[in-house]
């Protein structure tokens, strides 16, 4: 750049200012959502010890779905609101390995092995639409969704006990034709994951204390940021400033939790179920991995231009569909997990709000319907279910009354597509009209 | 010859739809040549290209005649694909490039360098890892055969545009089995300095065996640096010539060449009206076709054309005079200044405008022929409403009248004025336009590109059309245009638009030699 006639500490001011907008206009959701969630948290006059219990339950229940949206943003496909297929199929393998008697952890695994084809071959045949209805894929997600409602609909209200034999009245409605509007999975795959020493009599197996939780993440982090700094190359290493405010903020974490476990406070009481949080952990890395390897790599290429991919030789339409696959097939075992964590699912509208709920996280997250990271499902998790946790007591302490605060949340998480969708595209005249300066 | 040429296109005959558009070229490169293709547009520069990289919409069109033969080797090339694997390589007019890969990501395009990991072993080669150190230095490698200081590892967000177009020329270096090199229009978007440096890199591409085609309309840089030049016009092999046997103004005029079928307009009288339209320091942010500071004053009464190469320009002025597309500067129509950015505004000071974008733009394709005839008078000026205090009315009569009256007038071939626009051909589909234009009652008509997609009947219509407008009516018209014969058959006077700006103004029987070296960007007396 050529040097101005101004002081270099105005111009590095001024740097410094245009950096923080740009910051502040990437990430004003996010930025919004940290705001209100911490002002609901002041407002509802929670104690930690509550706060903390239900986002940990909340966490193990929803993060994999979450996680499940990721590739098809990848591949330029925006929101999957298709995974709604993906949780029916989930419920569809869960009511069928209830009436077989499986439970625990056996019974979870079982339910994820046999969804896999199941959710496959949705999949297969959600990517076929979507590569006839390209630039479309979000509706059409929605549309697939009441569509296969329908069908779901048909299959266990009418063709279950009649033409398919389920003779079980836990399941089956008094009739004897139609599965219950309830299935109750106590003693069946009830925290067959979250807690899976129960099913052998054993309460506390893989299930640690919060603190020790947090000071076991922060080890890891520590280890991983120092193996990252050491095999990266010097152009892409964090900086020192990302270093020292990382660093910081796991050392407070740390003092913060051993406090907690020498205080004997109620924090440590709070149990993490951590075989679920491996497999969400597991599911990151996989893919961060996939994100790395030649199939993902397509990916992100067909979802920047599928031209360009095209002419560079990519098969673009298989491509789409594999992304589709891949994240139906996520999003089948992630409401498996939701369900083994709740216990008891309503068989015709659990899985309703599955693709709405996660597209809020991630977008709350940070995410667009252009780019997603894991970073942002997860934060965009935490985030969306604090609001969900302090929104009625909230509601509750300014208005006398918790309907008010339930009200809110279920508005927030449309209001908030809506509004992520048009703040993204004032993003994008907001960044072409500085590219035309 | 004891040495073999690398690329051999024989007898290459292409018809799209029953219209010759290759007619039977031959072309052949030595190794290590530098070979010029100059032409207009529409001349079959690119549909030659397309057919030597296997372009799908040659073989979805019945493909084409002649044969190719590579290092002596006749072959048949069916996609893309293959022309890579037989070692052709093409640097596109548009970037094929995503803005949110580093410049290494984009070299490396669906070439990534991959290495075997635990789950590859398992799943399959897709899953193989990005080696991404290996893409880095091989990238830097390519980027350093073209003597560029390029970072491998930036955002191809965010680089200039010269930039952008080495890392195309680096990505098809970096294929190992390169041996023909296509350069399509390369330095129509540089800037002086960078088209110097492409020119220098294309010098040494060739010096290291490899044969490179250069297209362009840019004649100074085919003779600095081709060995030999083929000109094409209108489908057919003019000649091919080597560069010591030729110079700028003779290639400038077998481009130009006089093909026409129409008869030049003959030379007025050098009475001219008064202005009636002045534009000052006109600049038109219109994709492809940007404006970058038009002078042009308009006399009335007189047909002015707007001529020149596609992408330079002169489609936007129009477009911006209407306040299409983002514009900025001074346009007075009959001494008052115009307001800018506001069609209505354009419309209340008199003009009107058939665009360029006749099914697109121009036309209500599913509403009938009367409607389409009466819709920019009535939202324009008001006409053809009847109001009744807050309420308003369409004047169903008058717009019925106003449609049999012009349908009679322009020779509109339909089965009525019910009749929906689609049905229509191009012709009529036009002079559908043309009434609707006039129902407004003009000062000035702005037509860009008439005769675009209309067969050479109807052209001679339309063309008639709008001759006769302006002699009967004196209606002042400024027609933009791509076909160079078609302006000189009706204009008065002819711009010439060169990179956003007016070259020169021409006369229509000015000769061949100077609208060529206009649209190629040359000063006349420097050339002359």
């Amino acid at each position: 750049m050529a040097a101005s006639s101004r002081t270099v500490s105005g111009s590095l001011l001024h740097g410094r200012l245009a950096a923080a907008r740009s910051f502040a206009i990437r990430n004003m959701v996010t930025i919004m959502f940290l705001v209100i969630s911490a002002l609901g948290y002041k407002l509802s006059g929670m104690t930690p010890f509550l706060f903390l219990m239900d986002i940990v339950a909340r966490i193990s229940r929803n993060a994999f779905l979450v996680l499940a949206l990721i590739i098809p943003v990848m591949a330029g496909m925006g929101l999957n609101f298709s995974i709604v297929l993906g949780a029916m199929a989930a419920q569809a393998v869960v009511i069928f390995v209830t009436h077989w008697g499986f439970g625990g952890l056996p019974g979870v695994l079982l339910s994820m092995v046999l969804v896999t084809p199941l959710a496959a071959v949705l999949g297969l045949l959600t990517g076929n639409l979507f590569n006839r209805a390209k630039g479309q894929e979000m509706i059409a997600g929605l549309i697939l969704g009441f569509f296969a409602q329908g069908i779901y609909e048909l299959i266990f209200l009418q063709l279950v006990g009649g033409i398919i034999p389920m003779d079980n009245p836990a399941i089956v409605m008094s009739s004897g034709v139609g599965v219950r509007t309830t299935i109750d999975l106590t003693n069946g795959l009830k925290y067959g994951l979250d807690w899976p020493g129960q099913y052998w009599g054993n309460d506390l197996l893989l299930r640690p204390t919060l603190p020790w939780v947090i000071i076991g993440m922060a080890a890891a982090l520590a280890v991983g940021i120092i193996i990252y700094q050491l095999r990266t190359d010097r152009r892409r290493r964090m900086s020192t400033a990302q270093l020292v405010i990382t660093g910081a903020a796991l050392a407070w974490a740390c003092w913060w939790s051993v406090q907690q476990i020498q205080s004997r406070s109620q924090i440590n009481w709070i149990r993490v179920p951590l075989l679920t949080w491996l497999v969400i952990a597991a599911a990151c890395a996989g893919v961060h991995f996939f994100s790395k390897t030649k199939l993902g790599q397509d990916m992100r290429t067909v979802g920047q231009d599928r031209h360009v991919a095209a002419v560079a030789g990519i098969d673009v339409d298989r491509v789409r569909i594999i992304a589709i696959i891949l994240s139906m097939v996520m999003a089948a075992w992630g409401h498996i997990i939701f369900l083994q964590n709740i216990g008891t699912f309503s068989t015709y509208g659990s899985h309703e709000q599955v693709g709405l709920y996660s597209a809020a996280a991630l977008l709350i997250g940070g995410a667009t319907v252009a780019r997603a990271t894991i970073g942002h499902g997860i934060l965009g998790t935490v985030l969306f279910h604090t609001l969900f946790i302090v929104a009625p007591a909230a509601g509750r302490q300014l208005f006398g009354d918790a309907q008010i605060g339930e009200y809110f949340r279920v508005f927030v998480a449309y209001g908030i597509i809506g509004v992520t969708l048009a703040m993204h595209a004032w993003k994008q005249v907001l960044q072409r009209r500085s590219a035309a300066q | 010859m004891a040495v073999e040429p690398i690329l051999r296109m024989k007898g290459i005959s292409k018809s799209y739809y029953g219209t010759k558009v290759l007619d039977s070229i031959n072309l052949s490169i030595m190794p290590g040549e530098v070979h010029g293709i100059v032409g207009e547009n529409g001349a079959g520069k690119s549909t030659l290209m397309n057919i030597l990289f296997g372009m799908s919409v040659i073989h979805s069109t019945g493909g084409f005649e002649g044969s190719i033969e590579i290092a002596g080797q006749p072959v048949e090339i069916k996609s893309p694909l293959q022309a890579m694997s037989l070692g052709i390589g093409m640097v596109h007019q548009e970037f094929m490039l995503l803005p949110n890969y580093s410049v290494a990501e984009n070299i490396k395009l669906n070439r990534e360098v991959l290495k075997p990991n635990f789950i590859s072993r398992i799943f399959g080669p897709k899953l193989q890892s990005l080696d991404y150190d290996q893409m880095y230095a091989d990238s830097r490698k390519a980027l350093e055969r073209l003597n560029i200081g390029i970072d491998e590892y930036a955002l191809i967000a965010g680089l200039p545009v010269g930039h952008m177009q080495f890392t195309e020329i680096a990505r098809e270096l970096d294929k190992q089995n390169l041996r023909i090199l296509v350069f399509d229009e390369p330095t129509a978007v540089l800037g002086e300095s960078e088209a110097d440096h492409l020119l220098q890199a294309i010098k040494e591409i060739a010096a290291s065996g490899i044969a490179v085609l250069f297209i362009t309309h840019r004649l100074n840089e085919i003779i600095e640096v081709c060995d030999n030049i083929t000109v094409l016009r209108d489908g057919r092999h003019v000649t091919t010539k080597a560069k010591q046997d030729t110079n700028v103004i003779e290639l400038a005029e077998l481009m130009v060449g006089r093909s026409m079928s129409f008869a030049t307009r003959q030379r007025q009288s050098s009475h001219q009206g008064r202005p009636i339209m002045e534009i000052k320091n006109l600049s038109v942010d219109m994709p492809g076709e940007r404006v970058r500071g038009v002078n042009l004053t308009v006399y009335e009464g007189e047909i002015l054309g707007i001529g020149g190469l596609a992408g330079q320009g002169k489609i936007g002025i129009a477009n911006g005079i209407m306040g299409l597309f983002p514009t900025s500067g001074e346009v007075k129509v009959s001494g008052a200044s115009l307001e800018l950015n506001n069609p209505s505004a354009s419309i209340a000071a008199g003009l009107a405008f058939m665009s360029e974008d006749r099914r697109g733009v121009g036309l209500l394709l599913d509403s009938s022929i009367e409607l389409n005839i009466a819709s920019g008078a009535m939202f324009g000026t008001g006409r053809f409403v009847k109001t009744w205090g807050p309420f308003s009315q369409v004047d169903q009569a008058a717009i019925r009248e106003n449609a049999e009256k012009y349908i009679a007038d322009l020779d509109i071939r339909c089965t009525g004025p019910k009749q929906h626009v689609r049905q229509l051909s191009g012709g009529n589909q036009q002079k559908v336009c043309i009434a609707r234009a006039l129902t407004m009652n003009p000062k000035i008509l702005l037509v860009s590109e008439p005769t675009r997609g209309i067969d050479v009947g109807a052209k001679q219509l339309v063309l008639d059309t709008l001759r006769r407008l302006n002699a009967e009516l004196g209606m002042t018209i400024v027609v933009t245009s791509s076909e160079l014969a078609e302006l000189r058959s009706i204009c008065t006077r002819i711009a010439i638009i060169t990179d956003g700006r007016v070259a020169g103004i021409l006369r229509p029987d000015d000769s061949d030699v100077n609208f060529g070296l206009l649209m190629a960007g040359q000063p006349i007396d420097k050339g002359a």
